[in-house]
This record gives C-alpha cells, sequence and structure tokens, in this order.
C-alpha cells in the first residue's frame, strides 16, 4: 500500500462541513432532540459529602400534578444490574458495587439520591424540592493524605484503610543512584482537581420499546458502542436491540467517555415507563457529578552529575480519586501516568515510582484531556530548570544533553515506555528558534532592571497515544481499541463512509471524507461522513487518547483503498483489462499506460448498481467495503513535542499575564493542518486553564465550593495569548499512514511550560511554586515565603 | 400551578404570541416554544454567553432575561441572522478559518461577534478578545475565532471606506 503523501486532499486544509451548518445555528445537539410524550428527569442529590440516607418521603412529590413517577435508589437498583469500576489487570483494585442512585449510603456531595420524572423539566424540580430525605451525616473523608495514615476514617465498611490501590516502577537501585548524585533535588507538588467544562453539558435522552425490548438512547457520548455494551449488560437487554447515538455533541474532552449513575437511572425510567425521558445535567450537576481529573500531590526527587545529567528519579504520588474507582475505565491511568511520564524523554539511569490512589468522599475521577501527561511534564520539566540554575546549565543545554539516545533504535525508558521515533532534538531547536530565545532572554533580563517579572518555560513533553487494545482488553473492560469503517459507492460516483470513530469537533468525519477521496480520486466535498450511532456504523471505539486520527483515519484509508481496489476491478472487467493498469483520478478511470479517461466514476458506479448485465457473466460487482484496523504492534502510538511559554508575573498582585506561547509538535503524517493546528490550540488553552485558573475547591467537609463558572474560572479570550504552532511532520513507519494524534499534545505541555515559566519569573526573588493552578494567592505567598526565608 | 402571563413579541421577524411561565427564561421559551435551538444553555447563570441572542439590537443573555420581559421586544437568535443574510462574510470566515469546533459556543460567539462588527470601529486584537470575553469557549483555544473575527472587520472596514 502506497502512502499518499501527494495524495490531495490528503494534506490539505479542508474546510469542516459540520462547521458550515453549525454556523447557522443548525446544530443538533441531544437537547436538541425531541420525542413525543417525552417526560423530563430531575434529581435530589446529596448534599453531604457523605451521608446515610435513613429515610426517604417521596409521597408529596408524586402528588405533585404534573409527575409521573419518583424513583429512589432502591427502586431503580431493582431495575439495574450494580457495577464496579474494577480492571482485570489491578486485581488488587477492589472498588465497590455501585447503582445508578445511591441505595443507603450517598458517597459525594452531588451522587444522585432520588429521580422524579415529570412532564417538564420545572415541574420535575419543584417536586424533587418536596422530597424529604432524612439523613445521617457521616465523616467526610476529604484529605487524602491525612486519611492515609493509620486510625484515619475509613470511607468503605469492610475495608482497612482508603488505599484503592497502589502502583510500583522501577527499583530500589535509584538509592545508590541518589547516594551517588552531586546534587538531589526534591519538591513536593500539587496538582489541583480539575474537570474539561464541556459548554454542553450532559444529556441523554433514552426511549424504550417494551413490545421489542428495544432501547434507543441520544446521547451527548464519546463513544456509543461502549454504551451499547454497557447498558445492554446493566439492563439485561440483547445487545442488538440496544441503540445508542450521538448527535452534535457540544464538547466532551474525555468527561463524556464515562457511564454515569444519572444516566443509566434515566434509561432505567424510559424501560420502566414506556415513554421517553430526558435528561440535561445543569452546571451544578456538572460541576458535582461529571468526572474530575488530576488531584495529585506528588513528592519528587531527581538526581544529577556535575554536567547536569540526570542519574537518578523518584516519583511518589498521591492520587486522590473519588469513592469509587470509575466505570468502566477504571481511576487507575492518571497515575500510572504520572509516574511514567516525568520525564519520559530523558535517560534516567534509575528510576522508582510510587502511585497510592486514595478513596474520597469527592466527585469521581476519570479520563480529562491527557489524563495525568501533563503532570509528568510538569514535573519533569521544573526540575530540570532548577538543576540547570543550581548547575549553572543553560536550561536548552541540559535538556538537550539528557534526551533519551534513539539513535541506535528505540530505546524502553526506565519507567518502561518505549520511545521509538521521536523528534526530541529537531522539536526543541525548533522551539528555541521560533522562541527567538536569546532576544526573549535580553527582554527579560532589560525589564529585570525596571522591577518587571519575566519568565521563560520550556517544556518538552511524551505522549502515549492511540492505544491498542492490551490495557482495556486485558483489563475486561469493554472498550473497544478497533475501529471498522465502511465506505459505500454511491451510483452518482460520490461516497458515503460510516465509521466506528467519533467526532465533537475535532473534525474526525472531515478527515475520513480527506483520505476517502483520496483513495478514490475525489473531493473530499464528495463524500458523506456518518459516524456516532451505534446501529448503523461499524463497530469502534468512538473518541479517547487521541485515537481518531492514527486509528479512525487509518481505517477509512484502507477501506478507501479496498473500495478502489473494487471499483478498478469493475473497471477492468468491462475495459477487458488488468485492474492494475488503471487508477482513479478526478472522479474518472483512467488508463495508467495513456493518461486517458476511459469512464467516469459515475458510469462505473451505475453500471455496478443498475446495468450489472453490461459485466461479463459471473462477475459480482462490489459495492461497498469494509475494514478493521487496530494497531498490533505496540501498546500505544509514543509521540513528542515542545512548548515554550512568555509571562509577566506581577509581584504585587501575582496576577500572570501570558504573553507569548509556541507549540511545536511531532505530529507525524498531517492529513489536515487547518484541523490539527486547531487541535493544539484548544489542548493548550484548556493546559493553560489547569495551569492558572481552574480548580474544584472542595472544603475539609467535602464540600464543592466552586460550582459555578463564576467560581470555577475557565480561560477567556483576553487572558490567552496567540499561539504560535509549528508543525514537525515525520509520518510513523509503513505500514500504515502515519498520522498521530494531536488531541491531547496541546494539554500535555502547556502546564509544565506556563509553571517553568512563572517560576523562572521569580527567581530573583529567590521564589518558587510547585502547585497548579497557580493563582495570584498563590504566587504572593510563595513571594512572601522566600522573602521571610 | 405555575404562574402564567401573555407575551406579544417579535422573533426573527415574525410576530408571535404565547402564554408562557412567569419563571421561564428566554432562553428555554425561545428552544421549548419556538423550536429555536440555536439559543444554547452553557451555565444558565450569565457567565458563559452561549445563549445569547439579540433583544431590541443587543445582544444579551437568554438565561438571564425571563421570557415576559421580551413583551413586546424584538428579538433575533442565530436562526433569524443566518436567514436574513446579515452576518453571512463573518460566517464564512468562522468556516474557513475553523473557528468553532464542537460549535456549542458558536451562535452567542456570532451575536456578539456581530454586535461589535456593527460598531464599524478599527480594534486591535486585544480588543476583540476583550470584546469576546463574555464568550466562552472550550474548544478552540480562541484564536481562530479572533482571526476569524478580525478579518470580517477588516473587509468591512474597507468596503465603507470613502471612494476617493
Ligand atoms: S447559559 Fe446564559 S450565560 Fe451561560
Ligand atoms: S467550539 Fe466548542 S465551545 Fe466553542
Amino acid at each position: 500500500m502506497s502512502i499518499a503523501a501527494t495524495n490531495a486532499p490528503i494534506g490539505q486544509s479542508e474546510r469542516r462541513t459540520k462547521a458550515k451548518r453549525l454556523v447557522t445555528g443548525r446544530g443538533r445537539y441531544t437537547d436538541d432532540v425531541t420525542a413525543r410524550r417525552v417526560l423530563h428527569a430531575a434529581f435530589l442529590t446529596n448534599p453531604f459529602a457523605h451521608a446515610r440516607i435513613l429515610s426517604i418521603e417521596t409521597e408529596e412529590a408524586a402528588g405533585l400534578p404534573g409527575v409521573e413517577r419518583v424513583f429512589t435508589g432502591p427502586d431503580i437498583a431493582d431495575a439495574c444490574n450494580g457495577w464496579t469500576g474494577n480492571h482485570d489487570l489491578f486485581p488488587k483494585l477492589d472498588s465497590p458495587q455501585q447503582y445508578p442512585l445511591a441505595v443507603d449510603v450517598a458517597r459525594w456531595q452531588g451522587e444522585g439520591v432520588a429521580m422524579v420524572v415529570a412532564e417538564t423539566r420545572a415541574i420535575a424540580e419543584d417536586a424533587a424540592a418536596l422530597i424529604d430525605v432524612t439523613w445521617e451525616e457521616l465523616p467526610a473523608v476529604a484529605d487524602p493524605v491525612a486519611n492515609l495514615e493509620p486510625g484515619a476514617t475509613v470511607l468503605h465498611p469492610g475495608k482497612s484503610d482508603n488505599l484503592a490501590l497502589e502502583l510500583r516502577l522501577g527499583t530500589d537501585a535509584v538509592d545508590a543512584a541518589f547516594e551517588r548524585s552531586t546534587l538531589v533535588l526534591e519538591e513536593s507538588f500539587r496538582f489541583g482537581r480539575h474537570t474539561g467544562v464541556p459548554l454542553e453539558t450532559r444529556a441523554i435522552l433514552a426511549e424504550f420499546d417494551p413490545s421489542e425490548q428495544r432501547l434507543v438512547i441520544h446521547q451527548s457520548h464519546q463513544a456509543p458502542h461502549q454504551q451499547q455494551e454497557l447498558f445492554a449488560r446493566l439492563l439485561d437487554l440483547d445487545e442488538q436491540n440496544v441503540r445508542i447515538v450521538c448527535p452534535d455533541v457540544g464538547g466532551a474532552f474525555g468527561i463524556k467517555l464515562q457511564f454515569s449513575g444519572d444516566e443509566a437511572a434515566v434509561a432505567v425510567a424510559a424501560r420502566i415507563l414506556g415513554r421517553p425521558v430526558k435528561f440535561v445535567a445543569d452546571r451544578l450537576e456538572s460541576f458535582t457529578s461529571d468526572i474530575h481529573a488530576r488531584d495529585h500531590q506528588v513528592s519528587a526527587r531527581m538526581g544529577f552529575a556535575v554536567d547536569g545529567k540526570i542519574t537518578a528519579l523518584e516519583v511518589d504520588d498521591i492520587y486522590a480519586i473519588g469513592p469509587y474507582s470509575i466505570y468502566p475505565r477504571a481511576s487507575i491511568m492518571e497515575g500510572n501516568h504520572v509516574m511514567q511520564l516525568t520525564a519520559a524523554s530523558y535517560t534516567v539511569p534509575a528510576f522508582r515510582g510510587r502511585s497510592r490512589i486514595v478513596y474520597q468522599n469527592k466527585g469521581l475521577m476519570g479520563h480529562y484531556r491527557a489524563v495525568g501527561q501533563p503532570l509528568g511534564c510538569a514535573i519533569g520539566e521544573v526540575l530540570l530548570d532548577r538543576a540547570a540554575r543550581k548547575l549553572g546549565v543553560d536550561p536548552v543545554e541540559i535538556r538537550r544533553q539528557n534526551y533519551a539516545d534513539l539513535s541506535a533504535g528505540p530505546v524502553t525508558s526506565s519507567a518502561g515506555v518505549a520511545l521509538e521515533g521521536l523528534v526530541l532534538h529537531e522539536c526543541l531547536d525548533t522551539l528555541v528558534e521560533r522562541m527567538d530565545l536569546p532576544e526573549l532572554r535580553a527582554e527579560q533580563t532589560r525589564l529585570r532592571s525596571q522591577g518587571r517579572y519575566r519568565g521563560i518555560g520550556i517544556a518538552g513533553f511524551i505522549e502515549q497515544t492511540g492505544p491498542g487494545p492490551n490495557y482495556y482488553g486485558k483489563g475486561g473492560i469493554p472498550v473497544s481499541a478497533q475501529d471498522g469503517c465502511v465506505v459505500r459507492l454511491e451510483p452518482s460516483g460520490k461516497a458515503r463512509v460510516f465509521s466506528g470513530a467519533t467526532d465533537q469537533g475535532q473534525g474526525a468525519d472531515t478527515a475520513a471524507a480527506q483520505v476517502v477521496a483520496a483513495a478514490l480520486g475525489i473531493q473530499a466535498d464528495d463524500v458523506r461522513v456518518t459516524l456516532g450511532d451505534s446501529e448503523v456504523c461499524p463497530y469502534g471505539g468512538g473518541a479517547f487518547a487521541s485515537r481518531g486520527t492514527s486509528i479512525g483515519v487509518e481505517v477509512a484509508w484502507r477501506a478507501g483503498r479496498r473500495l478502489r481496489s473494487q471499483i478498478l476491478e469493475l473497471a477492468g472487467a468491462l475495459l477487458q483489462c488488468d485492474a492494475e493498469a488503471l487508477d482513479l483520478r478526478d472522479g474518472q478511470v483512467i488508463e495508467l499506460a495513456t493518461s486517458q479517461a476511459r469512464f467516469s466514476l459515475e458510469d462505473v458506479a451505475r453500471i455496478g448498481h443498475f446495468r450489472p448485465y453490461e459485466l461479463p457473466e459471473g462477475f459480482q460487482p462490489m459495492m461497498s467495503a469494509v475494514e478493521h484496523y487496530v494497531p498490533r504492534d505496540k501498546p500505544t502510538v509514543v509521540g513528542n513535542g515542545i512548548q515554550g511559554s512568555y509571562l509577566e508575573v506581577d509581584v504585587e498582585t501575582g496576577i500572570v499575564s501570558l504573553l507569548n506561547h509556541w507549540v511545536v509538535p511531532d505530529c507525524g503524517f498531517v492529513i489536515n493542518p487547518l484541523l490539527l493546528d486547531e487541535q493544539i490550540r484548544g489542548g493548550v488553552v484548556q493546559g493553560i486553564g489547569g495551569a492558572l485558573f481552574e480548580e474544584l475547591v472542595y472544603d475539609d467537609q467535602g464540600q464543592l465550593l466552586t460550582a459555578t463558572m463564576a467560581d470555577y474560572l475557565t480561560p477567556m479570550a483576553a487572558e490567552i495569548p496567540d499561539i504560535d504552532v509549528t508543525r514537525i511532520e515525520k509520518p510513523m513507519g509503513d505500514k500504515t499512514l502515519g498520522a498521530k494524534g494531536v488531541g491531547e499534545a496541546g494539554t500535555a505541555g502547556a502546564v509544565g511550560a506556563v509553571l517553568c515559566a512563572i517560576n523562572d519569573a521569580l527567581v530573583p526573588l529567590g521564589a518558587g511554586i510547585a502547585q497548579t493552578p497557580c493563582t495570584p494567592a498563590r504566587i504572593l505567598t510563595a513571594i512572601e515565603q522566600a522573602r521571610n526565608e | 400551578m405555575d404562574d402564567v402571563f401573555d407575551i406579544t413579541l417579535t422573533v426573527n421577524g415574525r410576530r408571535v404570541s404565547r402564554r408562557v411561565p412567569v419563571r421561564q427564561h428566554l432562553t428555554d421559551f425561545l428552544r421549548e416554544e419556538l423550536g429555536l435551538t440555536s439559543c444554547h444553555v452553557g451555565c444558565e447563570h450569565g457567565v458563559c454567553g452561549a445563549c445569547t441572542v439579540r433583544v431590541d439590537g443587543a445582544a444579551t443573555r437568554g438565561c438571564l432575561t425571563l421570557a415576559v420581559q421580551a413583551d413586546g421586544a424584538v428579538v433575533e437568535t442565530l436562526e433569524g441572522l443566518s436567514e436574513s443574510g446579515e452576518i453571512v462574510d463573518l460566517q464564512a470566515a468562522f468556516v474557513d478559518r475553523n473557528a468553532l469546533q464542537c460549535g456549542y459556543c458558536t451562535p452567542g460567539m456570532l451575536i456578539t461577534a456581530a454586535e461589535m462588527l456593527d460598531a464599524k470601529q478599527p480594534m486591535s486584537r486585544a480588543d476583540i478578545r476583550t470584546f469576546l470575553s463574555g464568550n466562552y469557549c472550550r474548544c478552540t483555544g480562541y484564536q481562530a475565532i479572533v482571526d476569524a473575527v478580525e478579518t470580517t472587520l477588516t473587509a468591512r472596514l474597507a468596503e465603507q471606506e470613502p471612494s476617493a
């Protein structure tokens, strides 16, 4: 299979068809989908972090005109199997059984306790307020460090402590390596809890037809086939009778990759009532019950030789999850990423890592964009900068000299990441050039003499994307690592694509159209792509871990190529020549030898569909093609990239002004530069959000204090600088198109770059900060502390 | 049960009369009563701007406006602006620049940007960013949006330049 490097429209900045629809207000998100006799759900949620439900009085609520039914936790649990967020590769994780609503004890603030289903959402909310619960408040487990101490309150009855799971990597040889080091730096990092805040909240419309035992769900979700499997399993339905449709999705970022109790309860209600039921989370429900991410306290130690070479690394992470490990993907990966991806691009001769995953009476922890990758990046890069300062080595030089040596082929990092085909030096060199680093340093020095504190940060990152089947498959988790794709030739000579990938605005549909168009020699606009329907699309994994390009586009390319072969077979049969002697270009069947057009693609298609009698006896025209693709040779696609940040810290107010931001991502083979750059930029800004603004603050009683968008700050246009993206393009290999996903690359490096830059700005004050978000208050505290030391 | 009130208003050029619950906000009214689903709900507390519509010519947060307050008003949504072709240049610039991903913020963003463009004043990129700061976008990182608005502004200003 030849890689169509010059095969237009691959590599071109095709505009998105869907964008044309969305800018005219014709988006169709889940709440825009209606059904006759639809009912609306509202929830009564747990007001405490941890409380026992002594009794629930629902009579008054049920009596409110317009209320169809009030369900309590046990009512729903009777009609839905429970689940556990466990993972077979980590048998020690023994997360307790969960049901859609709390059954006897509610374990986080915002957990659903009862559900009202009514004619309107307003009535349902009115009725929910009439439900009377007698609570017994229980002690909140809300401090991950203290709650690991012996004698701490234990969250789950029957367990001896709050430790959900302990992960370990590396060896004790690290101790001796530290002893031999010239310099050992130690820092305690804290990464605030935050979440994805998709602008469209989670939403579901469930319809059940008892005559066919058929459940049809419209849901704002990233993985319809996963949901089909889970709803079938939990509601004891036949999987072929469950259909999940994901219409336009208003942002997802991993938040809409999970299975939520409130959404399960809605499906159960639709089944019991035999009427459609809709639920759209409000923003408060989103903050309390969407998955959260980060919330790590990491003690990191890094040893160096006198020349700045890394000698040893230890990463000791405490990862505060919710009261349960999240279903179905488990709350593990982020701890793993923190260990594995700290200083992952460097040669680290000795390494030891530990991540202790701790239950908390707080929201559940899942897989928000880039998972733990930004944390690993930030830890390694901040420590490297400090070492450079202490040892008097240039910060660029210290990175260059520590980069893993891949000249002799792939190497495996001491934390177990297979580094292959990375472009570490090229990214760094390009970044230094784009930033015009010497000039920037000169400006920084000039302004410092005027009492202005500017900082420059550089952060390289390693990403693990486009995973193969090992992690979830072997974990017993029904998440598909493969995507299927069908390409169908229409009589007009245009094509349709149906794929198991999904799109939430990244442009997975456009990219698929481009590669299929290239395979068939037509225009991207000639290809219509249907995604996000578990019934009509071939089975696939949907969107997660930046897999859309490396897997979803790859399979579309393969299916397009297969259909191309079939069309050429057909044309060859018509022309009585070898298919090899023909090509598809510009909507025509071309004879290679003469470059003459022999038929239009439309002619061939019409013969195939309507006049097959013109073909030789017995020839069966094949007008669609299907392919499936799963990466089998590597556990993940490992990619790299680097980011730079230039900012100013106002040392009086602690406010950070971002001045410039640069990204140099390794993109493999580029399908669509326009889409790629904007994926990067969007990702960077989410990373900046985590670095500077976003935090879910809980008090020591497990009460969420930042549950509105006025309290939980996400980046606005004015605070964000223009972001310079310089792509490094290097295809991965010759077996595939070689495209790499970049959906998370922006997020992965932004936190580290900003944190490094703030620390750089604070150097003259002798201050440093190792906590995100770097709020003005925290920066002022750091400055104050340095002053007092 | 619900207190109700009769309102008459003009929506996208058409006169509309309805009996509405007094507690219903304008966004729910437009979405539920009139099926104008370009008005989105992002926060329902006045922060995100996803619900932005035009009321009597001004970009207004639908979630902070009660439907009854719109009695007698002229309301325009993105459906209306698309039908009239008023911002066809801005819409084209958004598509061209990929200034939207999920598109959920887009209707509000376009209506806010249209208000800025109507002022026909030269604006720096920083000015544009400040003007758009009441409209959150979680996907794009804003730069493409600023580019699209800037391009449209530049073109419109060039157009109105008096020919010598
Ligand atoms: S929904 Fe009105 S401002 Fe967010
Ligand atoms: S495009 Fe998704 S919120 Fe702006």
